[in-house]
């Protein structure tokens, strides 16, 4: 329905009558698989969407010759990502000229741009997507919508402005969601409970229509099944399902946090199985050489997981939580006490093309970067990434005003405009600090590169005769600033011979590897085993995500990152029922969790700088979220452990709490 | 939800009311089931105020009704008649931060910001009820809005600075 105001909208949307005919739902993928079930799309005549294996060394021999299996099934419920920003798109046609532009809450205005051209046939060139101030995206606005599309042909046919937003109830059912897989993961182990090699296995529910990376999700996380530990045999397969539900796709971490998770369930199953403290059963494991190519093929850049295992531990005063626990037991005190580990291990920073092409994505993972220095002495960033809260304005100016030794106040980043910034491939993955960062880096020593040859050209001297130092260039008492060269490059007077003007450059970061954040991260909870309350009281993360470059960017970005990664172990959950209805389908019966819900989080840090790339960063983005849904359950199952709980499905709601409690009791 | 189950309709006649935002007086023409804060947004043009759900759960939308911080979707246009409102354009004051927006800022207690503007104006009705409240009255004074980013730590210490300069 299109009409002048919200209002005539909705007024005249209800005069529509539609009649529905009910198909035959199917919302669980191992129950989509199964004969008989109804089939999503006739054509195919199976719900099978696809099977992808990943395997190396000889795993069924490791299995046999194990002295101790662990073999685990867990359920990554279905979730809901709920940026705060719903949805919406703006097109404006500019009929005189053919031209679109596009105003699109979305984390991927260069992709959408490239993907809407296709799909409607606005050329390319004529279409101008704006992602301006994004209100967070977690991976609900890497995808390309219907609604961009739709509102950019009616545009284009009715020859005046389309605007759709987005109510958040629309937002629940029409926006991807994330997860829903069921995880078979195995352990082969020695006795004493060293890992030899693991086998995973995945059921993942699709949605009925695939979006924009659907598919590949659950395989961003299918080199990470044995974590950070040292096994020889690799076993890894995914299947694809189609079920009637909304499509699943990138939700904040994408495969990682699922794979992070059964492997950290795994090791606290085998480690109750051997008889070994979950911190000494992780050393005897740990990957400790790097680089290291571990057993799924990849290379892990650098990391040392005992430095951030042992300053967790040290913030935490584990020995103290574990007498409290050890205490309340002794006295049989209605609520225990639980501590959980996640010593995770990320692949992050998408991501070198080439590997991309491997697993067969459509695109690149590179990102650009121009800086120009204006005649006035002031900077413009033009980047590729498209930031929706990750503050990439900061940090990025930081990164130039290091190089350039211009004040922050004189550098503009502007992002996330595909009329303004070079083509890039968005932010997604934690990738834009690790590669887009490292664009702006090197188009940045392009700067000083030629305002070097500049400087020594008017100060008559050698370039190796320049020092350099904050934006100044000085040899035999002359000097140069950044400044003055800008507005010498501009006017172009007085140039080395052949030199083109300006000072501008540009560079296209294609990285040589994944980038690989790794950290303890550790959650104390006290259940009340009378009622199944579960109460998150203290939060202690370590993370070496290399080096940093702004701490407090850093710090927030760890904080949410935990907060989602924490709601998914003990709150959220989207439900739909054996008709396919979702019955969580507003903030109303979905728990998005408020700040009563969570604690504030105690935050410590070591640095292993990444070898791969000239700054040494690697990702932040969504480390909290893959270490901390593990790290909150085994928590939760430690607490209930000496009780005989061995294993609650997520989210650990009071009623499930309360159930395995009772259960195990009588 | 809004419509279709909405006491007004489009033939039902608009009521002209006079509403006080940000101190300039409005006197509007209103629809009886247009909600204030697409009166605040489209009317007056006064975009910081955001909608980040139809359920009144997330608090994005929050605003100063005669100094109390209200979710502006739920409450219509037509109840704010006579009514003074402070959205979040109404809080600085020549020009400087008012000290709440000062200190989300100097926290870092904001990242994509989508939420921020909800936030700042509980807390500032917060603190003007608890000038100085512990860990536990902040997350609990706050519990009627949400964000998605932050993971509300520096929220928390964002309202600590702020009672601390005393608001
Ligand atoms: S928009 Fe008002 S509470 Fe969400
Ligand atoms: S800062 Fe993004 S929702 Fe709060």
């Amino acid at each position: 329905m299109i009409a002048e105001t919200r209002a005539e909208a909705r007024d005249a949307a209800e005069l529509v009558q539609v009649e529905y005919e009910p198909l035959p739902a199917v919302v669980d993928p191992e129950r989509a698989l199964e004969d008989g079930a109804p089939i999503v799309h006739d054509d195919f005549g199976t719900n099978s969407c696809y099977t992808w294996k990943l395997s190396a060394g000889d795993v069924d021999e490791e299995f046999g010759n194990a002295s101790v299996v662990v073999k685990e099934r867990y359920r990554q419920q279905r979730l809901i990502p709920n940026a705060m920003e719903p949805r919406g798109v703006i097109v404006q046609p500019f009929p005189a000229t053919g031209e679109l532009t596009m105003w699109s809450a979305t984390q991927i205005p260069h992709i959408a741009r490239v993907t809407l051209s296709m799909v409607t046939g606005v050329p390319e060139a004529k279409l101008r997507v704006v992602a301006p101030d994004v209100g967070g995206g977690f991976g609900s606005k890497l995808n390309v919508y219907a609604e961009e599309a739709l509102a950019l042909v009616l545009a284009r046919k009715l020859g005046r402005p389309i605007k759709w937003i987005e109510t958040r109830t629309e937002g629940y059912q029409a926006t991807i969601h994330g997860r829903d897989q069921i995880q078979e993961i195995e352990l082969a182990a020695t006795s004493e409970g060293k890992i030899r090699a693991v086998r995973a296995k995945l059921t993942v529910a699709m949605g009925a229509y695939l979006q924009l990376v659907t598919p590949g999700v659950p395989l961003l996380g299918a080199w990470l099944y044995s974590g950070a530990y040292d096994v020889v045999a690799y076993d890894f397969e995914c299947t694809g399902v189609f079920t009637t539900t909304t499509p699943t796709d990138a939700y904040r971490g994408a495969g990682r946090p699922e794979a992070t998770y059964a492997i950290e369930r795994a090791i606290d199953a085998l480690a109750r199985k051997v008889g070994k403290d979950p911190v000494e059963i992780r050393r005897l494991n740990f990957l400790r050489e790097f680089p290291k190519t571990i057993a799924s093929g990849l290379t892990v850049d650098s990391g040392d997981y005992d430095a951030h295992l042992d300053a967790a531990l040290e913030l935490l005063d584990y020995d103290a939580v574990r007498k409290d626990q050890a205490e309340r037991r002794e006295r049989r005190d209605t609520k225990e006490v639980g501590i959980g580990f996640s010593t995770y291990l990320e692949m992050c920073g998408l991501a070198p093309s080439r590997i991309l092409g491997a697993i067969r994505y459509g695109a690149g993972g590179w990102d650009a970067a121009t800086i120009r220095f204006l005649p006035t002495g002031t900077v413009q960033v033009l980047i590729g990434t498209s930031p929706h809260g990750q503050s990439h304005e900061t940090t990025f100016a930081q990164i130039v005003a290091d190089q350039l030794g211009v004040g922050y106040d004189e550098i503009e980043v502007l992002h996330g405009d595909t009329a303004v910034t070079p083509l890039g491939m968005d932010t997604y993955g934690s990738r834009s600090l690790t590669v887009g960062g490292i664009a702006v880096y090197k188009a940045a020593e392009r700067i000083v590169e030629k305002a070097r040859k500049i400087a020594a050209h008017q100060l008559e001297v050698g370039e190796d005769e320049l020092a350099y130092d904050g934006g100044r260039f000085t040899a035999n008492g002359g000097a140069l600033t950044t400044k003055e060269i800008a507005l010498q490059a501009w006017t172009a007077h007085n140039l080395p011979d052949g030199m083109e003007p300006g000072l501008e450059a540009s560079y296209v970061f294609d990285p040589e590897n994944f980038s690989w954040p790794a950290g303890t991260h550790i959650a104390v909870v006290e259940i009340d085993t009378e009622t199944g309350n579960v109460d998150l009281i203290r939060y202690v993360a370590v993370d070496d995500v290399g080096k940093v470059i702004n701490p407090d960017v850093v710090a927030g970005q760890i904080h949410g990152g935990v907060t989602q990664g924490v709601a998914q172990a003990l709150w959220e959950e989207a439900v739909y029922d054996d008709d396919g209805n979702l019955i969580t389908g507003s903030m109303v019966n979905y728990l998005v969790p408020s700040a009563a819900e969570v604690p504030s989080f105690e935050l410590g840090s070591t640095e292993t700088p990444s070898p791969t790339n000239p700054l040494g960063v690697k990702g932040v983005g969504e480390t909290g979220t893959i270490a901390s849904t593990a790290a909150v359950m085994n928590a939760v199952v430690d607490a209930l452990s000496a009780r005989g709980v061995t294993d609650i499905d997520m989210p650990a709601t009071p009623e499930r709490v309360w159930r395995a409690v009772k259960e195990v009791a009588s | 939800m809004l419509a279709p189950n909405f006491p007004g309709r489009k033939e039902d006649a608009v009521r002209r009311v006079s509403i006080t935002v940000n101190g300039a007086e409005h006197d509007l023409d209103l629809d009886p089931r247009e909600l204030l804060v697409y009166v605040l947004r489209e009317r007056l043009g006064l975009t910081g105020t955001n909608v980040g759900c139809d359920t009144s759960s997330c608090g994005a939308c929050t605003v100063l009704i005669d100094g109390e911080s209200v979710k502006s979707c739920t409450v219509l246009g037509v109840q704010a008649d006579g009514q003074e409102i402070t959205t979040i354009e109404g809080l600085a004051t020549n020009g400087s931060l008012h000290p709440v927006q000062e200190a989300f800022k100097d926290t870092h207690g904001l990242q994509c910001g989508y939420c921020t503007p909800g936030f700042v104006m509980a807390t500032v009705s917060l603190l003007r009820e608890t000038p100085s409240p512990s860990e536990e009255q902040i997350r609990h004074g706050l519990e009627g809005n949400l964000c998605r980013c932050t993971g509300y730590h520096n929220i928390v210490r964002a309202v600590q600075q702020a009672a601390g300069v005393g608001v």
